[in-house]
């Protein structure tokens, strides 16, 4: 709801704001080259269009500023030359120390670029939401609505990034692939620690948390090898947290895909014994074996035993309500929604923790989950956590 | 090493033992060695020269606002050596970590450099320096005699000393923290850093967090309830605008501080989990509690420094500061928008797009005061008469470095952008831009600007100069090259870098860091030749023809401040007393009412010291111990009816007679 509300705010602002802004755009992006004249970047010549256009935006915020900064520092130089004690010639006023309507201008014109600054932050930041499913897949072209996002699940662990492809049944480890001109929605979450997930040519970057899960809409413009890493600190193997993101034609990504499924299987075994900590990890393919997986990290449910997140929340909403459990179950659904630990908006996004993606029905969930008594209730502490990875081990 | 056997606790040791001290690091023993030997000169030194009592006397327990300012600043001066060595072995370490090579550095030692860095910093050397200037020029600003609570300032002052002391003794028993300098969880967590490091971070800090929050109660009633007569609100200096704004904000957010940190204790000690993983706890509830703290004390360092700012250019302007009213509106403004912005320290973690907003445009909307303030900076250069002394060197620099810095800022408040530049070596050069253009250049300014005021003798200018030079080239040399690294994506907190192409930028970057300990070096020799040529370099009581009341009286101050509680007419009250003609009192004297010193506060905080060790290492026994034993010299503190006494008419009379310059001050009342 929200989002569609935005979306149809953003349509009526465009021909208004959009237009005017387009010579900006290019003064910023001139602005900007010159800034790093001779270095090429991911950030300054990114190959996604959510990248180009964070790019521009800071371009364009960096060129409104510099209209401000650089006459008052060039005031700074001029007025600390000219009115040096040993200039007999200038002008000396001691009494020089009110002026309104100068006193205005020193209010008025920060005020002037910050107002502008403002709108472009506001509609900006709306219009590059991670959360926001993208509507141009480049400058030009709007996005086919035939075609199917491309969901890339992605856990951060100690120290490595695995990427789980729901649709294609496979899974990697520190190394990426995504189709040109494709979409791309990635779902992240962590297993212990923060991270940050960024892949500086393609889009911004997005902190991944255990227990939630964020979401960060992307396509790639451009093959090519492009470097993701962790941009937030997270222990000792965070300098080699780093993976290498493939943006690859239709058939090469195909073959990419391949090359996984017919590679180990990935179980919760497997998964466990890859999530011990390890620095500077290989990549790695696997043959995704436990269509679960992806839902049992993010709600922390990966050993036998352990209660997912969302089915206690939704027992708990439920034993609030009466204990009936079949008849409230749907009411359960939506208002545990609430209480879910899910970064960012409301609305659709929420709905994706609790179920991966697929909305699962809630009858369904009751015929299938155990009822909350029949669970032991596990103590979820670390030590507990360790004790039964060992023994499994 | 960094898995080195987890040793079951004894009860006499705690998890103490001999594997806690860190022999097996060649850069840590050469360290404590290099530390043990300098202090055994030290210790020796003022042994031979029997000053221990005098130190004791007239220093440790002294209740002077003055001498507690600065004590604060060696204080800073000395944690600033050893948060810039950390910035030296960081430098070098990106610099040796290329084309396959892993450094000098293990991630368990760079990991703790760059935390205790941060932490050193921004806790143990800007904190002391802004409370060091406000201690020691608040008061003569005003003019007071003191402060509110004399004795609670000496208290305070040790506080802080205790933590930075506790923060210290980490580098040589057991280890710093490893999480970067805010600690966020889930990383502080048992679960994933069990060893002492983060215990060290929390009771270091939060027995400084004690000492932080007294002297701003202590600082606040003072500016509020002891002004001299006729100072009204909007006649104070600038300098007090800006420090009992800073004040506010330290009551209203250091208790912030000390409550998540609490939090965090819970969870580490018995068991808690607010900021876990599991059972409901949620680590971004500590991240919106620590940046609730954290955004304010950026403006508790800088709002200070804005006031020295305001000072030395009106000062060597030769001119009334321009538009003081908007000054003081521009500070309230500020300090009230610091609370509305600490989301932009983490737009990239998923808030939604009308809360990133919000917080973004609130967070440019700070940049209208500022650019306000420096407008107003720039319009008091216009038609003055500018005097380069050192102070106003400092001022120019920072008015052109801190306006990248602001411009740097407000790029990193526009979201969209910071998705590209947040956690980047980009932020990491904004705001070193700002702290070191905008603090560190400030306290290089107050430090020139009241060092006569402290000492009465200004500091050598061919060694300020030479630091002033090394300092400003040095800086843009070690973080442009920071910036483009930034911009081209490259990440904060690495060890161990791929991409070859980057190595000269870290390189360029290394220099730029010997330039600043070329800067640092020539501080230091300009204090001791200042001090050798302390004859040659003598002043009267206003070298700088300054405005504002503090050169009223002598260079340096007598011990109770003003003869006579000074009567203020106007805004820059010693210039309006000059322009008046006011003479000195010759006669009139009264005994004078003084608090005396007391030893309460070094033992307090000591104890203190022992208490933060004890929790550190769980030898609870001493835990309690300490406890008990501070929580009866505090209530035998409070039998000491022995507290002030009268500074006789005779002294008062020939320290006045004395006086080198007949400084004008007005008669009685």
């Amino acid at each position: 709801m929200k989002i569609d509300m935005i979306q149809n705010t953003n349509s009526r602002r465009s021909p208004y704001l959009r237009q005017p802004l387009t010579w900006v755009r290019r003064v910023g992006a001139l602005t900007l080259a010159t800034l790093v004249a001779g270095c090429s970047s991911d950030v300054m010549s990114p190959a996604g269009h959510v990248a180009v256009q964070l790019r521009n935006i800071m371009g364009i915020s960096t060129f409104l500023m510099l209209l401000i900064v650089i006459p008052v520092m060039a005031a700074v130089c001029i007025f600390a030359w000219h009115y040096r004690a040993s200039n007999e010639r200038a002008e000396y006023d001691p009494e020089f120390h009110h002026s309104t309507s100068l006193e205005l201008l020193t209010w008025a014109a920060p005020l002037t670029i910050i107002v502008w600054l403002g709108a472009i932050t506001w509609v900006g930041t709306h219009q590059l939401d991670p959360y926001r499913p993208l509507e141009q897949i480049d400058a030009r072209t709007p996005v086919d609505p035939d075609v199917e996002p491309l969901i890339i699940q992605t856990v951060s662990m100690d120290w490595k990034w695995m990427f789980i492809y729901p649709q294609y049944g496979i899974a990697t480890i520190n190394e990426v692939a995504a189709p040109i001109d494709r979409p791309i929605k990635f779902e992240l979450t962590s297993t212990e620690v923060m991270n940050a997930f960024h892949v500086p040519a393609l889009a911004g970057m997005i902190y991944t948390m255990a227990g939630m899960q964020t979401t960060l809409w992307a396509v790639g413009n451009d093959p090519g090898v492009y470097e993701g890493r962790s941009s937030h600190y997270s222990g000792a193997g965070f300098s080699g947290m780093s993976f290498d993101f493939h943006v690859l034609e239709q058939t090469e990504f195909e073959d990419w895909i391949d090359k996984s499924t017919q590679a180990e299987a990935l179980d919760r075994q497997r998964f466990l014994e890859l999530a011990e900590p390890s620095e500077n990890v290989e990549p790695m393919f696997f043959d995704l074996a436990d269509e679960d997986l992806y839902h049992a990290i993010l709600n922390r449910c990966l050993l036998p035993g352990e209660v997912c997140m969302d089915e206690q929340m939704m027992n708990e909403h439920a034993r609030k309500n009466g204990g009936v459990r079949g008849a409230h179950h749907a009411g359960a659904h939506e208002a545990g929604q609430d209480e879910l630990p899910v970064q960012g908006k409301g609305g659709e996004n929420d709905r994706e923790t609790l179920s991966d993606g697929e909305s699962q029905d809630p009858g369904e969930l009751e015929s299938d989950e155990k009822p909350a008594a029949e669970v032991e209730p596990v103590s979820l502490n670390d030590n507990s956590r360790e004790a039964l990875t060992g023994q499994q081990n | 090493m960094a898995t080195e056997a987890i040793h079951d606790p004894t009860f006499l040791f705690g998890k103490l033992g001999w594997h806690s001290i860190p022999l097996y690091d060649p850069v840590i023993l050469g360290t404590f060695v290099g530390v043990v030997v300098l202090g055994s000169v030290l210790v020796g030194a003022l042994t031979y020269y029997k000053l221990w009592g005098y130190l004791w006397r007239e220093w440790f327990t002294s209740v002077d606002h003055k001498k507690i300012g600065i004590m604060y600043m060696v204080l800073g001066l000395v944690m600033f050596l050893r948060g810039f060595a950390d910035a030296i072995m960081m430098r070098l370490q990106q610099v040796m970590a290329f084309n396959g090579s892993e450094g000098y550095l293990n991630a368990h030692h760079y990991d703790q450099v760059f935390t205790a860095h941060g932490v050193i910093m921004i806790f143990f050397v800007a904190m002391p320096f802004v409370t060091g200037l406000m201690n020691y020029a608040v008061p003569l600003q005003i003019g007071a005699r003191d402060v509110s609570f004399p004795f609670l300032n000496n208290f305070s002052f040790w506080m802080t000393a205790s933590g930075a002391g506790l923060t210290m003794v980490s580098l040589f028993v057991g280890e710093y923290a490893k999480t970067g300098w805010l600690a966020f969880p889930p990383l502080s967590e048992l679960s994933s850093s069990p060893d002492v490091g983060v215990d060290y971070y929390i009771w270091g800090l939060q027995i400084a967090g004690v000492g932080t929050t007294l002297s701003g109660i202590n600082l606040l009633a003072t500016i509020i309830k002891m002004r001299a007569p006729g100072m009204t609100l909007m006649r104070l200096p600038i300098f007090t605008w800006t420090s009992l704004c800073t004040n506010v904000l330290i009551v209203a957010s250091f208790p912030v501080l000390t409550a998540t940190l609490a939090l965090l204790t819970l969870d580490r000690y018995v068991g808690a989990n607010f900021f876990t993983n599991e059972v409901g706890g949620n680590p971004m509830l500590y991240i919106n509690l620590i940046w609730i703290w954290g955004h304010p004390e950026v403006y508790i360092l800088i709002l200070p420094l804005f006031g020295v700012f305001s000072e030395v250019v009106a000062t060597f302007s030769a001119k009334r500061l321009f538009g003081y009213s908007s000054m003081v509106y521009a500070t309230i403004c500020i300090t009230i928008l610091s609370y509305l912005v600490w989301l932009h320290h983490f737009f990239t973690m998923g808030s939604g797009a009308t809360v990133n907003s919000f917080f973004g445009i609130a967070t440019m909307i700070i940049s209208i005061p500022t650019g306000a303030k420096l407008f107003n900076w720039l319009f008091t250069m216009y038609r003055g008469r500018i005097r380069y002394e050192l102070p106003m060197m400092w001022a120019v620099a920072f008015m052109l470095t801190f306006a990248i810095g602001g411009m740097t800022g407000v790029m990193l408040a526009v979201p969209p952008a910071d998705f590209i530049l947040h956690n980047s070596l980009f932020l990491v050069a904004h705001f070193h831009n700002v702290i070191i253009g905008g603090v560190v250049f400030g306290v290089f300014a107050g430090i020139n600007y009241w060092f006569p005021k402290a000492f009465g003798f200004k500091l050598d200018r061919f060694w300020g100069l030479v630091s002033f030079w090394c300092w400003v080239i040095g800086f843009w040399v070690a973080f442009t090259p920071l910036y483009i690294v930034g911009l081209m994506g490259v990440t904060r907190r690495m060890r161990v870098f791929d991409d070859p192409s980057l190595h000269i930028w870290f390189i360029i970057a290394g220099f730029g860091a010997l330039f600043i300990a070329a800067g640092v070096f020539a501080l230091l020799m300009q204090i001791f030749v200042s001090i050798r040529n302390r004859k040659a370099l003598a002043v009267d009581g206003d070298p700088w023809d300054a405005r504002t009341l503090e050169w009223a009286t002598t260079s340096p101050p007598p011990d109770y401040n003003f003869a006579f509680t000074p009567v203020i007419y106007n805004v820059d009250a010693w210039s309006d007393m000059k322009a008046h003609g006011y003479s000195a009192p010759t006669s009139g004297f009264k005994p004078i009412h003084m608090p005396r010193n007391s030893g309460a506060g070094v033992i307090l905080s000591g104890i203190a010291l022992v208490l933060g060790f004890a929790l550190v290492w769980h030898i609870w026994w001493l835990a309690v111990v300490s406890f008990v034993g501070m929580v009866a010299t505090a209530i035998r503190h409070t039998f000491d009816y022995d507290r002030d006494y009268h500074i006789p008419v005779e002294t008062v009379i020939s320290t006045e007679t004395s006086r080198l310059a007949p400084a004008g001050v007005s008669s009685e009342g």
